[in-house]
């Protein structure tokens, strides 16, 4: 009965708006690749800086409330690219340094993207012992 | 002194509700309500260094002006009853602290402007005091970083969730011979069916206030009929549904009678609440803003004021637990009670 | 127009990535912060598989900026340093591959906290 009265989400609106909104992201970070490509770099080097610069653009729009109401629309679109990563760092330190330089700003800002990392680099981590004692090197 | 029947407690030296102020803040000024607030701010942040000390300030300015209306001072108080959302009731000590009124600090979730009505009225009608107070606020800002995400955090909303109300209501009662007089009061019991999703707490509370209006009807043996408006708190749209549906099967239709503090008090398709307001400023600001102008007025002669509230913490939900529901009814009415 | 491919690529597989996501959180319980775990986990997998990288080649920043792509990037980290330092190489790999963006957000979100303060939202 609960499931009756609760209202789905708005699949049909959201789906293509992620698609929309999470592939301009991908555009821009490869106009961005390109660009730093053209100004002489390697391919990794280029790709890196064009993360970098998406996490300041990101970091740009969280502080100046922008990334949030983009978000509103975007969805998985602004959560899935880096930018949602560097929005789930910046968000919390602007959230909660109102609790202090350290205990608040510093402690809480991977209360979010904290398990990013946590599995991320245990994933890696797992993955080279399996790599190491496969005697793959 | 009241009678019992059942869970219900019938006073009969007629306490009344003999002042009263809502304040909020820029999207309640943008609701159906607007009008009725005694003050909005355009600035949710009140002038306030954080989101905390805004909502402190509501309280403040709910129960300044709730004493102002009634030409009373907080030394004309006996007692305070105060709650919020926050942790350790933050915005009812902080925002109450200099008032320097006997305070009882409550816990309800949204439920506890019915809690701390209750409560009110039954000190007056017990004859511990000439005057009480009742008063509970929340802010949407300080409950996001609480409960949810930073407020700066791209997330999407889910349709069921509900926007909190940045809002206090404040309700002075004493024995003032004229209306909204305070009839009869269920306590709410905990009732909990196993919604552990905290993004739909509507489906999580409609059980406890389905209970709660059965106990109230067997108790006093009166229908829904009977009353003008049974003003649920914080229900919001998915809960209303399911609590009507639930009455209906049961045998007690509610009759188109029923309507949501969470549904009034916002324009629910233009201001993107998805399922409504909560909060417990919601139902407070609503009571107090529009139903107890409406009494005294005669607009409503009979109403049933039940807030609804999701007993839930963050931490237990996060251990899978599920979230108990409660609801406290109040019966108010243009008409005394018995003597 | 030939031009234009690389973004046409970028913008179909990167919105294809958070299509994706979006179903996730429409039809699954999954909760954002899993789906982010979820990503970058099945990114260090399918970059040790040897899956990624072609997607990467083909869909450019499409296959690197979701997060997944993140994940693909621990794992060539992780297995570069192995070459490189052996076993020691298995916990420096991954945190150096990503330390740039790692560090960005921190620096980033350092600096844009202590300029700005969060807002209400309407």
């Amino acid at each position: 009965m609960t499931k009756e009265a609760s209202p789905n989400t708005k699949s049909w609106r959201n789906i293509p708006l992620a698609f929309l909104i999470g592939g301009l992201i991908c555009t821009l970070g490869q106009g961005l690749m390109e660009f730093y490509r053209s100004q002489g770099l390697p391919k990794d080097e280029a790709s890196t800086w064009a993360s970098v610069s998406l996490v300041f653009l990101s970091a740009l729009l969280t502080g100046m409330k922008v990334y949030d109401n983009i978000a509103k629309f975007g969805g998985a679109g602004t959560l899935v690219p880096i930018t949602g990563f560097a929005n789930a760092v910046v968000s919390p330190a602007m959230e909660f340094k109102s609790e202090g330089f350290v205990l608040g700003l510093g402690a809480k800002m991977f209360i979010i993207a904290g398990p990013v990392i946590v599995y991320g680099i245990t994933a890696a981590v797992v993955y080279g012992l399996i790599l190491f004692f496969m005697g793959a090197f | 002194m009241a009678t019992r029947k059942g869970n219900t407690l019938f006073l009969d030296t007629a306490p009344s509700v003999i002042s009263y102020g809502a304040v909020g803040s820029k999207k309640e000024s943008e609701g159906p309500l607007a009008a009725a607030f005694d003050r909005l701010w355009e600035d949710s942040t009140l002038g306030e260094e954080t989101w905390e000390k805004a909502e402190c300030r509501l309280q403040k300015e709910a129960i300044r002006i709730a004493l102002e209306k009634g030409e009373l001072s907080p030394k004309d108080l006996q007692v305070i009853f105060a709650g919020d959302l926050l942790n350790q009731c933050t915005s009812s000590t902080y925002g109450l602290r200099e008032l320097g009124v006997p305070f009882i600090g409550l816990y309800g979730a949204c439920s506890t402007m019915a809690e701390s009505l209750a409560l009110a009225a039954l000190f007056i009608e017990g004859g511990f005091g000439e005057r009480a107070a009742a008063i509970t606020s929340s802010h949407f800002c300080s409950a996001e970083r609480q409960f949810r995400f930073p407020l700066e955090y791209g997330g999407q909303r889910t349709p069921t969730s509900q926007w909190t109300v940045t809002g206090s209501g404040a309700a002075i009662l004493g024995r003032k011979a004229a209306p909204p007089y305070v009839r009869a009061v269920t306590i709410g019991t905990i009732t909990d069916m196993g919604i552990t999703d905290a993004n739909n707490m509507g489906a999580a509370m409609a059980p406890a206030a389905a209970d709660t209006l059965r106990r109230f009807f067997k108790d006093s043996g009166m229908k829904p009929a009977d009353f003008d408006l049974i003003a649920t708190g914080d229900l919001g749209q998915v809960g209303s549904e399911l609590l009507r549906e639930v009455m209906e099967k049961e045998g007690c239709p509610l009759e188109g009678r029923q309507n949501d503090c969470g549904l009034m008090i916002y324009d629910r398709e233009r201001q993107q609440v998805e399922a409504g307001g909560s909060g417990c400023g919601c139902s407070a600001s609503v009571l107090c803003a529009y139903l107890l102008p409406a009494l005294q007025r005669g607009e409503i002669m009979n109403l049933l004021f039940m807030a609804t509230g999701a007993l839930m913490s963050t931490t237990a939900v996060q251990q899978g637990e599920s979230i108990p529901g409660i609801a406290h009814l109040v019966w108010l009415s243009k008409e005394p009670g018995m003597r | 127009m030939e031009m234009l491919l690389p973004y046409l690529k970028a913008f179909a597989v990167g919105g294809a990535f958070c299509a994706l996501g979006q179903v996730f959180i429409d039809y699954t319980k999954l909760t954002p912060a899993r789906i982010l775990v979820a990503y970058v986990v099945a990114g260090v997998i399918l970059g040790g598989l040897g899956i990624y990288q072609p997607i990467i080649d083909f869909a450019g920043a499409g296959a690197t900026v979701p997060l997944s792509g993140f994940g693909a990037l621990l794992a060539k980290g992780t297995r570069e340093a192995l070459g490189e330092k052996g076993l020691l190489g298995a916990l420096t790999g991954g945190f150096t591959a990503a330390a740039a963006g790692i560090a960005a957000a921190i620096f980033f979100g350092l600096i844009a906290a202590l300029l700005f303060r969060s807002g209400d939202k309407s």
